[in-house]
């Protein structure tokens, strides 16, 4: 626990002590408020919905920016040695970068209250659906973290790392957005692999065991197959 | 604390990087791996630190099998990767107190600790500094300083004085005999003065084997082969080929000739056999021809040259 945490807060200090944590948070942020007041001013309505309708897009870019470093950067200055050889494990290793991606992401979402905050001033808003909604983009965010870092582990190329974790969220992405060109049977594998079909009823303000497995076993999977990428060099 | 290497093998893909080497290295002891680049001393040492699994054969750090007890192992062990791979972004305290705590070093001991490693490696004046923007020496020493913070018996260092200026050299060598006079010290280079210069004992290492196991003196010795002498006589009336004659006369002589000649001097080099001393023998003939000597000395055979002919050899097979 002590090593997930020193990792943690290495992780974490180094996003605020290049640029990228402050580029992330700005462009997040100028996005996500570009249509939370075009909403509001022009069309005159109290709610979140565009903001959250607008954010798994978001994400899709977002976090394999964030996460493309992970471990690609490690692997070409050749530090993932140095902390390979120290005494932790590395699943230590994997859930301090997964904690701390998946911190740098909630204190976005976390500035996005301030909208939240401004709209429950001007009208009446649905707590229930906006804290669903909320755990709904974090639960979001951790299956493409874990994407995100798997894909920087396969790699010591960061570009080459985004390119991969893009596809396979992306992909994630759009499975339910083909369904209509699918057999039934088919279609409905396709629904429930689909991440946006389990945010969908989360964002409804439903918290249901079905979508929570499905996120809960998504940041798994992609946990211990990054693990997996991990010790695969000692056999190669 | 020992470690013991045994019949330890790498493949990469169908290529044997290192091949059923065997050794053992006891406390105390500045054990120098000495070879090419290529012949496999990195591979060992990852598989030494737990970074590399071996394909064959076992190795035990403090009787603690690697395979088994990786993590223990690690605790044992100071590593210094080749490249000396640092995270140029954090300051140098910052830097060290990440790899003390990564090494559990207890909450209460890590700031002494720090101070410890500091100190030993000359760190005072750069210690609030990004490592990015030390130069290549003081790096190295972040570099030392990381692998030492937790004071681990065993310290793995590969190539530690590769890219230095000759005076950071100096220093890191100075450095390490320091801590080798209380802790079991392997280091890696091609380089044969550093091995000279610090090791107690030396594993020369050519594709993937061990040609060679002993101290720098010892090797020497052993591989010493004829005695080469060069003499510098005073230019003579006396005619060269005479004089050439003359030093191939003398018992163990195996050959004499004229390796140069100038407007003042005439240079003669000769071979002799294995073992043998004619140094006196040659100065009483010169004597006797009454001619001027004013150089004679016998060629040491270097580790150098021993390294080159031990890994020429096994290039031929």
């Amino acid at each position: 626990m002590n090593n997930i945490l020193t990792i943690f807060r290495k992780e974490l200090r180094s996003y605020f002590s290049s640029p990228v944590a402050y580029i992330v948070l700005a462009v997040f942020l100028i996005i996500t408020g570009w249509f939370f007041t075009s909403n509001l001013f022009l069309g005159g309505v109290v709610t979140m919905r565009n903001v959250f309708d607008i954010i798994p897009f978001i994400f899709l870019f977002f976090i394999p920016a964030i996460t493309m470093r992970s471990f690609a950067e490690e692997k070409k200055t050749g530090t993932i040695e140095l902390l390979l050889t120290k005494p932790i494990t590395d699943l230590d290793i994997v859930i301090g970068k997964f904690l701390a991606a998946l911190s740098l992401t909630a204190i976005a979402l976390l500035f996005t209250w301030i909208y939240v905050i401004s709209l429950s001033f001007i009208g009446k808003l649905d707590f229930g659906a906006v804290t669903g909604a909320y755990i709904g983009l974090l639960l979001m965010a951790g299956v493409y973290i874990s994407i995100g870092i798997f894909a920087s582990s396969l790699t010591h190329n960061q570009v080459v790392a985004f390119i991969i974790s893009f596809l396979i969220v992306f992909a994630l992405f759009m499975l339910n957005k083909v369904l209509i060109f699918l057999p039934s049977g088919l279609a409905s594998i396709f629904e429930y692999l689909s991440i946006d079909y389990h945010f969908g009823n989360i964002a409804r303000g439903v918290l249901d065991s079905r979508n929570l497995i499905y996120y809960f076993s998504g940041i798994l999977i992609f946990i211990l197959l990054t693990k997996t990428s991990l010790e695969s060099r000692r056999w190669s | 604390m020992s470690i013991r290497v045994e019949n330890l093998t790498k493949y990469y893909g169908q290529q044997a990087a290192v091949k059923d080497i065997s050794f053992e290295i006891n406390t105390g002891q500045i054990v120098g791996f000495l070879g090419p680049n290529g012949a496999g001393k990195s591979t060992t040492m990852k598989m030494i630190t737990t970074y590399l699994a071996q394909s064959e054969g076992k190795v035990f750090v403090d009787g603690l099998d690697t395979e088994e007890k990786a993590i223990e192992v690690r605790k044992k062990i100071g590593y210094l990767p080749e490249q000396n791979p640092l995270y140029l972004d954090m300051n140098v305290i910052d830097y060290l107190r990440f790899a003390a705590e990564l090494e559990s070093v207890p909450k209460g001991e890590i700031n002494s600790a720090i101070e410890r490693v500091v100190d030993l490696c000359g760190l005072d004046e750069v210690r609030h500094k990004d490592i990015g923007e030390l130069s290549k020496g003081f790096r190295q020493r972040v570099g030392l300083a990381q692998a030492m913070v937790h004071n681990p018996e065993v310290l793995i260092l590969d190539e530690p004085t590769s890219g230095l200026d000759p005076n950071q050299i100096i220093e890191i060598r100075k450095l390490i005999k320091k801590l080798g006079k209380e802790k079991t010290l392997v280091l890696s280079t091609h380089i044969m003065q550093e091995v000279e210069a610090t090791c107690d004992r030396v594993l020369i290492i050519n594709k993937g084997e061990i040609v060679a196991d002993g101290s720098p003196d010892s090797l020497q010795d052993k591989f010493r082969g004829q005695v080469e002498i060069n003499l510098v006589l005073k230019k003579d009336s006396i005619d060269k080929d005479l004089i050439e004659r003359a030093l191939a006369s003398i018992s163990n002589v195996e050959r004499a000739r004229v390796l140069k000649v100038d407007d003042t001097t005439i240079t003669f080099h000769v071979s002799a056999k294995k073992g043998s001393d004619v140094r006196e023998e040659i100065f009483r003939k010169i004597v006797a021809m009454n001619l001027v000597l004013l150089e004679m000395n016998k060629e040491e055979k270097s580790l150098e040259d021993i390294f080159r002919q031990l890994t020429k050899n096994s290039e031929k097979k």
